[in-house]
């Protein structure tokens, strides 16, 4: 692959509607980048996206792309990459999207380990339908349908992940470009699924989860020299600790086989001759 | 001497029923004769009953009927769920050695052979081959040359080793000259054999087949009775042609995961049944919306809700063609036999690319369990063209693009059907969405915008019914004052009602029709009929409704929701019914 791709070509000519200062400006760009300094040029890249201001990355990246329904973003980005991995499979998309009505998916793209990047704008709110409790808002978190919080504890999504053999989990802060595409650049390395949950403020619908807040509660693990992130107990305690914002890979597993590995899936099924291979005719002579 | 032979091995879940019911027509299939199977799964009655049914002939045989003729009893109760069906000459295998059968007696006037099955199948080397005695005792009833077993035997059991079929031989043997030896009695079978060789296959397995020979390559599917042998069938074959199979968690899982392989430019499928295809409804309408071609195969069974599982019905009609929130364009195909069910399933992926649109390919139950005979003619291969419609390569990309050298995957051409990329094709970059969109797939709400894009979507089906044959298929006498019209498996047991009913001097114009959306046009052979009637398996008449609304006139109506298939002798008497007095329902 060249490695001359220009982030540039990753924008769209289509004016983002984010509300100025959205979290999610800084998701995208990181995304692009990183896919740039890894060479993929846009025609090789697709981006599976649910419903949500998150999900409307899709619309404003130059690539393939398919902007689908709430919550269904991982299973068309696992079909189109078992159908053609030679293919970049990003998925994209919301907490509400990922950790609500998706979470069914989530677990089982995480358990099946295909080679898809999932990038989770995690806002802690619902964004387009104007400021509802997600399930990654705080027990207290007054909304409009919460008035007095949600009253239940916030999904831990990395522990979800750990919990159903994730092989790369990690956390990322979309204002923090530098290891924000430092760490979607080593999700999309690895062979596997990835689950990159990146802190993406909602400047409209959340003021506790500010950019302020994290900046002061986020720690970066790639500055904690005693962490190894393929130590699964290690990565646990961090995972389980929800006292501080972590960024950085907080899991990473490189022996579980993919699940194209597991399989032996390879080979673009795009390619297709009009008539069909000698092979079915073998298919009918077992019915004798 | 009888035409056609009844026969059933009946018992418990778990005895092996299946196998040894396929291990037998798999044989007849063989010595030339016709085959039709039926299964009785999960019975009226609580408990394991399960029971392999199949009638042969050498004519052609496309319906089940209410006589059995030669019964393997593993169970009491096999008995006595069949006694309807049994009659003078019927004999019955048994063996009266086994636990629970010591004291079983033949009914009046049939003929009861207690064969000792189990210990016979330990002189052939295990007691498991069981059936395997009974079945070699059933050749010897019908005058069937045991030999006819042994390459079904091979076949069945040939990757456990060469021992292992060599043992079934000799229990098929064992069991055939114990009848011969020990009983005096003739019996008034005698199969003719003839120097044909027909396939034998279940609707499911033409799904499956047809799906890899259209060009199939991806499927994601989530199991439910009766579909899961569509997956069951191409996992370990489609790989082969370079295919995949994804159990996914659920259907809604499935049917995206399909779609993502379609977008990526594999042919794809999904199959359920009607509880599957309820989940799917949401991503049905992004798969229109986005113009991605894809197949859904629904083998139907009856509902609604779980409904009976392991039921016949044709009851989800108006789901496939309505269901869905806003108004989505579709094809809906149900295909009427086996080896049409091969064929329309290779079409459906013809028409998905060609129209880049959802196609509900359908099959009911009571088909897609049934193994039949079928010519090998029909299956060939030969004549199989791929089309794949408006598929864009990278040196025609340019002449779909803007002035701004964008690729416009939603143009609004003049017969609806726009140019198509993939993923990797250089100059075809576009998104696509679930929102209403321009030609670009951009998001739009504009007035101008939308109305183009719905009536382009509309446009496609318009071609469609230029372009294609969606006729019925026409039997019996196409002068006759009676029109009798069905869809999907109806087909095969009205055809057999129309001898019925000629025996009666009777004479049926009779219209299967396999399209339903889009359709043939009915009006004129509905208006040149006295009386028409539309027979189908489900309590409201769907595809009654939709001639009466097409052509403006009341039709009568045959509609059977028992939850079993449909009987040409049944189905002749409710025609003459109709004709002698207003219409009624069999419930
Ligand atoms: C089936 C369905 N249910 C509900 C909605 C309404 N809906 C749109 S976006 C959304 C939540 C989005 O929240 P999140 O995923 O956190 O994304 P954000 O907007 O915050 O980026 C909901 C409930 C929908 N579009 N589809
Ligand atoms: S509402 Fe929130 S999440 Fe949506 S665009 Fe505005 S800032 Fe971003």
């Amino acid at each position: 692959m060249s490695t001359d791709v220009n982030f540039t070509e990753f924008k769209s000519d289509e004016q983002p509607t984010w509300c100025p200062g959205c979290g999610d400006f800084g998701t995208m760009n990181g995304i692009m980048r990183a896919l740039a300094n890894k060479g993929t040029p846009p025609k090789d890249t697709f981006v599976a996206a649910g419903i949500g201001c998150s999900g409307k990355i899709g619309t404003y990246m130059r690539a393939y792309a398919l902007h689908g329904v709430h919550g269904r973003a991982l299973p068309v980005a696992t079909g189109v990459k078992l159908a053609n991995p030679d293919l970049e499979v990003i998925a994209a998309g919301g907490d509400g999207d990922g950790y609500s009505i998706g979470t069914n998916h989530f677990i089982h793209a995480v358990r099946r380990n295909v080679n898809v990047t999932y990038v989770v704008m995690d806002n802690r709110i619902y964004g387009l339908t104007k400021g509802q409790a997600s399930p990654t808002s705080h027990e207290d978190f007054e909304t409009g349908t919460t008035p007095e919080g949600p009253k239940q504890p916030p999904v831990n999504p990395l522990a979800l992940a750990l919990a159903a053999g994730g092989t790369f989990i990690a956390q990322s802060f979309s204002s923090d470009a530098r290891r924000h595409v430092e760490i979607l650049e080593q999700a999309m390395e690895h062979d596997g699924f990835s689950l990159v949950n990146t802190f993406s403020p909602c400047v409209t619908f959340n003021d506790v989860d500010t950019y302020d807040y994290y900046k002061d509660a986020i720690v970066d693990l790639a500055d904690d020299e005693d962490f190894d992130r393929t130590d699964y107990d290690q990565a646990k305690e961090k995972i389980l600790d929800r006292d501080a914002e972590y960024i950085g890979v907080l899991y990473e597993d490189e022996d579980r086989p993919s699940y194209a590995q597991a399989h032996d899936v390879s080979g673009d099924m795009s390619r297709l001759d009009e008539t069909p291979p000698d092979g079915v005719k073998d298919l009918v002579d077992e019915f004798y | 001497m009888h035409e056609d032979l009844n026969w059933a091995i009946g018992g418990e879940a778990g005895d092996g029923i299946d196998s040894t019911g396929k291990i037998f027509a798999r044989a007849l299939a063989r010595s030339g004769r016709h085959v039709f199977t039926s299964k009785d799964f999960a019975s009226r009655i609580r408990g394991g009953y399960t029971a392999y049914k199949l009638r042969t002939s050498v004519d052609e045989v496309q319906s089940v009927v209410d006589r059995l003729d030669i019964l393997i009893a593993l169970t009491e109760r096999t008995v006595e769920e069949n006694l309807d069906e049994l009659h003078d000459d019927s004999v019955i295998i048994y063996d009266g050695e086994q636990a629970g059968m010591s004291n079983f007696e033949a009914p009046e006037g049939m003929t009861g052979l207690s064969v000792p099955l189990s210990d016979l199948a330990e002189e052939a080397g295990g007691a498991i081959m069981r059936n395997v005695v009974a079945l070699g005792a059933v050749c010897e009833v019908a005058g069937f040359d045991v030999e006819f077993l042994d390459e079904a035997l091979e076949k069945r059991f040939g990757d456990k080793g060469s021992s292992i079929v060599e043992n079934n031989k000799k229990a098929a043997r064992l069991g055939a000259e114990f009848v011969a030896e020990e009983f005096e009695e003739t019996f008034p079978y005698d199969l003719e054999t003839t120097d044909n060789d027909y396939l034998l296959l279940n609707g499911d397995e033409a799904i499956g087949l047809g799906a890899i020979a259209g060009g199939c390559r991806f499927y994601a599917g989530y199991p439910i009775t009766p579909a899961t042998n569509v997956m069951e069938y191409l996992v370990g074959r489609i790989e082969k042609f370079g295919g995949h199979v994804v159990q996914a968690e659920d259907e809604l899982a499935a049917v995206n995961m399909a779609l993502g392989g379609a977008r990526a430019g594999a042919r794809s499928m999904t199959a359920t049944s009607g509880p599957g295809i309820d989940l799917m409804s949401e991503a049905f309408g992004l798969v229109a919306q986005s113009e991605t071609p894809l197949v859904i195969a629904n083998v139907m069974r009856s509902g609604p809700s779980t409904g009976m599982p392991t039921k016949q019905e044709q009851g989800d009609l108006n789901m496939m063609l309505y269901g869905g929130h806003g108004e989505i364009p579709r094809f809906v195909i149900t295909p009427t036999t086996i080896a049409d069910t091969f064929h329309k399933t290779v079409e459906a992926f013809n028409l998905a690319e060609k129209y880049q649109i959802p196609v509900y390919l359908s099959i009911d139950l009571a088909m897609a369990v049934t193994e039949q005979t079928v010519d090998p003619d029909e299956f060939d291969i030969d004549a199989i063209e791929i089309d794949r419609g408006n598929f864009v390569r990278e040196d025609e990309v340019e002449q779909w693009q803007d002035d701004q050298g964008r690729f416009q995957p939603h143009l609004p051409t003049e017969d609806g059907i726009s140019p198509r990329t993939v993923p990797g094709t250089e100059g075809g970059i576009h998104m696509s969405t679930g929102l209403e969109h321009n030609e670009l797939g951009r998001r739009t709400e504009d007035v101008d915008d939308r109305v183009e894009q719905v009536d382009k979507r509309e446009r496609k089906v318009e071609t469609a019914r230029e372009r294609e044959d969606f006729s019925p298929r026409e039997f019996g006498d196409p002068d006759a004052d009676t029109l009798v019209i069905g869809w999907g498996s109806t087909e095969g047991a009205m055809i057999e009602a129309l001898d019925f009913l000629a025996e009666d001097d009777i004479s049926v114009r009779y219209l299967s029709v396999p399209y339903i959306y889009p359709r043939p046009d009915l009006t004129e052979a509905v208006q040149e009929a006295e009386t028409v009637i539309v027979a189908e398996a489900n309590a409201t008449g769907q595809f009654a409704d939709i001639v009466e609304h097409d052509v403006l006139e009341r039709v009568d109506r045959i509609n059977k929701y028992t939850g079993v298939r449909f009987k040409a002798d049944e189905l002749a008497e409710e025609i003459k019914d109709i004709l002698s007095e207003p219409s009624e329902v069999i419930a």
